[in-house]
């Protein structure tokens, strides 16, 4: 039994702790939140594509640290914590485990070094509207290598480079790599609930596109194996992001005063704090979990990553809310960095599908294992 | 990451299992509680005595094998697999005796240990009281002193197995002048003296698995005094704290039950069912792996983390909200508990009227947020108006 990550992936954790702590405070979150025309923070960006953590996850071969999906976990929660305002999750989480899972040999080597070293940027281009995605509400069409259509909203969207498309093709459906620097694309940044991670509507017009693997009309299935690598990935960064609330919460009762003595004294916010914790620490060990099956592979992936997403948008959202409510007044005003993580908290649960959709996966997920 | 054991625990836990195989049937559902139950457990102790089972931990000078936290860890997995009779036994040894080796003189632990070990004699644990529950040393049952003994009056209740118990640590106020917590005193107790009268409770439930227990002009010699006088509290601190890893897995119907009684019931392509089918296996799950978390902690030979403290909040609330939905899924029928007429043998149903206790046992829901926010989180105490006051002035 060795449920826990080993000592060297607790010093990566150590190490970008500090290094996050230092090199990306809420100072550069708000620089992001309070300027409308940034995407993201650039300055941030570069010092983390300078510490290699967009390779953690990609074989030396192809440019990366080659160290594994247990370190990409740990970086992750780290991300989480500090409300990163940068596209990692994007190109590290979805468009880089998109090529590792089903690119081929020859894509593998065009982009995942590009991905590593940061000269492109890479998002995940799935949603058309409101609701949950499924199969026939995609109208994006792929026909002979052009793309058209529209995605909107696309999560970093106008900072990335090149985005990895869901799109029908024949009666099926594919997932296509897209420059989007060129003429058959423009986009338009949206206005969210979180701005310091930007979102774009992309028009497809006739864009040149090319499928990723060769295999046709599997896109969904696909994409359903490239969610549950992100799902695991993104229950960290929400873990970091539910934590990082229950300290401020933690911290802020004990120092506040009311009626003579800490609000940490009452029953009602201690009692509120300790949900707080055992939802965090259940959504904790769903994740090392879905940490385990995915290093490994192992076939519990869909389960475990289903779980452990489901535990992490619950708990994120509920520290994320009570984290405000614990700070009263104070908790409502921009200053104070409550909101940010309740904005964050909401992008996180509903960016690769909602916790209705996961539930749902997690329950088929089990009656499958059970038929079999 | 991985959930292997390690080779030594590997080999631990296969003469562990083998040796339960020699002895015992594999469990199917719950253990049986049919025969002579009590001889059986007292037999069962006695074959786990005499191979160096019985108690992993214990030093073997005493009688146990000198092991591993770990090693109990997954000798209490195994035995789970197993319809061993245990329960008699694990307030005494888990808790009692213990206490008895901190605190007890060396006569005490010749006389006591190697027969509770051995399963000749068994033990319960008398803190509780009518008025004295979340706050156990708000307790009232006195002990005055008389010559060489203390005279004992008063009522404990709640008291698991005292009508089959031959001794007792049982807390009682020596002196109601001082402060609540400054003024108890821990005595072992003879169970089958005069005086000492065990009445069982009749449970919500319908059951009766525990006693009230009315103590009559009990005379205790004062040799059989654990720790100083006054001192009662912190004896009782050692004993709670001795309370075993809890390392069976939920206390009734989990989300697997219900999902069978949802499949051969149709219920399955109900959509509001399916959404908490997920909740409640993310929360079994976490559990789970919370205790695995634990068991990481004590296989490195590290002190476990403050994340074991969330066990019961979630198993009690989880297992009544299960049987709550089973019994609704099930409409008006769901009323019936006689298991010829009600599925899955009546489980939900007996779960049901389970529940509410187990939300209460050991540390109510309440007492067990308050621990998580004072002790891992760090937050202010409650306020106790009598804390610093004679406990005669309340």
């Amino acid at each position: 039994m060795n449920f826990d990550f080993s000592d060297d992936q607790k010093f990566l954790r150590d190490e970008a702790r500090k290094f996050l702590e230092a090199q990306c405070t809420s100072g550069h979150v708000r620089a992001v939140l309070d300027d409308e025309t940034m995407s993201h923070n650039d300055e941030v960006w570069q010092k983390i594509v300078e510490m290699g953590w967009l390779g953690a996850a990609i074989p030396e071969e192809f440019g990366g640290l080659g160290l594994g999906m247990l370190e990409l976990c740990v970086i992750a929660e780290e991300l989480g914590r500090v409300l990163a305002p940068v596209p990692f999750g994007s190109s590290a989480f979805f468009f880089a485990e998109a090529i590792k899972l089903a690119g081929t040999d020859e894509q593998k080597a065009e982009w995942l070094p590009k991905v590593a070293d940061g000269s492109i940027v890479g998002c995940l281009a799935t949603t058309e509207g409101p609701g949950a995605l499924s199969a026939s509400s995609v109208q994006t069409t792929a026909k002979d290598g052009v793309l058209s259509g529209t995605k909107v909203p696309v999560t970093d969207g106008d900072v990335a480079t090149h985005a990895a498309v869901l799109a029908k093709e024949g009666s099926g459906t594919g997932i296509y790599i897209v420059a989007l620097d060129q003429d058959g694309v423009s986009r338009k940044s949206l206005k969210t609930i979180e701005p310091t991670r930007s979102h774009a509507e992309i028009k497809f017009d006739g864009a040149s596109a090319a499928r990723l693997g060769q295999e046709t009309g599997n896109g969904m299935s696909v994409l359903d194996q490239i969610m549950n690598r992100g799902a695991v990935l993104l229950a960290f960064e929400q873990l970091g992001g539910a934590s990082r609330c229950l300290e401020m919460a933690t911290e802020y009762a004990k120092e506040r005063h009311a009626f003579g003595r800490p609000i940490g004294g009452n029953q009602a916010i201690k009692h509120k704090l300790a949900d707080i914790y055992v939802k965090n620490e259940v959504a904790r060990s769903n994740a090392y979990y879905g940490a385990w099956a995915l290093s490994t592979d192992a076939a519990e992936l869909p389960e475990a990553a289903a779980a452990a997403r489901v535990a992490a948008s619950e708990a994120f959202w509920f520290a994320s809310k009570e984290n405000i409510q614990t700070h009263g007044g104070m908790g409502f005003t921009w200053e104070v960095d409550c909101h940010l993580y309740y904005r964050r908290a909401k992008l996180l649960a509903v960016q690769a599908g909602s916790p209705a959709v996961w539930k749902e996966k997690l329950v088929s997920a089990l009656e499958a294992k059970n038929a079999a | 990451m991985d959930f292997t054991d390690s080779t030594e625990e590997a080999a631990f836990r296969a003469e562990a299992n083998a040796f339960l195989s020699q002895h015992l049937q594999p469990k199917k559902g719950a253990a049986s509680r049919s025969g002579n139950y009590l001889q059986r457990a007292k037999d069962w102790q006695k074959v786990k005595a005499e191979n160096q089972f019985a108690q992993i931990t214990w030093p073997k000078e005493i009688g146990g094998r000198g092991g591993s936290s770990m090693q109990q860890v997954i000798w209490n997995q195994e035995e789970s697999k197993f319809d061993a009779p245990t329960g008699p036994f694990a307030i005494g040894l888990g808790m009692c005796v213990p206490t008895v080796i901190a605190f007890g003189s060396d006569e005490h632990k010749q006389r006591y240990v190697q027969k509770a070990l051995f399963g000749e004699e068994i033990w319960c644990q008398l803190f509780s009281e009518p008025a004295a529950g979340s706050d156990v040393a708000g307790l009232k049952t006195k002990a005055v002193k008389d010559g060489d003994d203390w005279v004992i009056n008063g009522q404990k209740v709640w008291t698991s197995g005292a009508h089959y118990s031959d001794y007792g640590i049982v807390l009682v106020r020596t002196d109601p002048d001082v402060p609540k917590h400054k003024g108890l005193t821990m005595f072992i107790i003879d169970m089958k003296q005069e005086g000492v009268d065990v009445r069982p409770i009749h449970q919500a439930s319908g059951g009766s698995e525990f006693n009230e227990v009315y103590f009559t002009d009990v005379r205790i010699p004062d040799a059989d005094r654990l720790g100083e006088p006054g001192m009662g509290w912190k004896v009782a601190l050692v004993t709670l704290m001795n309370e075993r890893l809890a390392v069976g897995g939920s206390p009734g119907p989990d989300w697997a039950e219900i999902m069978d009684y949802a499949r051969s019931s149709g219920s399955m392509s109900d959509q509001a069912f399916r959404a908490k089918l997920a909740d409640w296996y993310v929360a079994a799950q976490g559990y789970k792996l919370t205790k695995f978390r634990t068991q990481t902690a004590l296989s490195k030979g590290e002190t476990p983390g403050p994340e074991n403290s969330i066990g019961k909040v979630i198993t009690a609330n989880h297992l009544q909200d299960i049987c709550n939905s089973a019994i609704e899924m099930q409409d008006h029928y769901g009323i019936i508990s006689d298991k010829d007429h009600a599925p899955a043998d009546a489980i939900f149903q007996e779960s049901f009227m389970w529940a509410p206790g187990l939300r209460i046992a050991g540390g109510t829901d309440e007492i067990l947020k308050n621990i998580i926010a004072e002790r891992v989180l760090g937050l202010p105490q409650d306020v106790r108006v009598d804390k610093d006051k004679p406990f005669s002035a309340f």
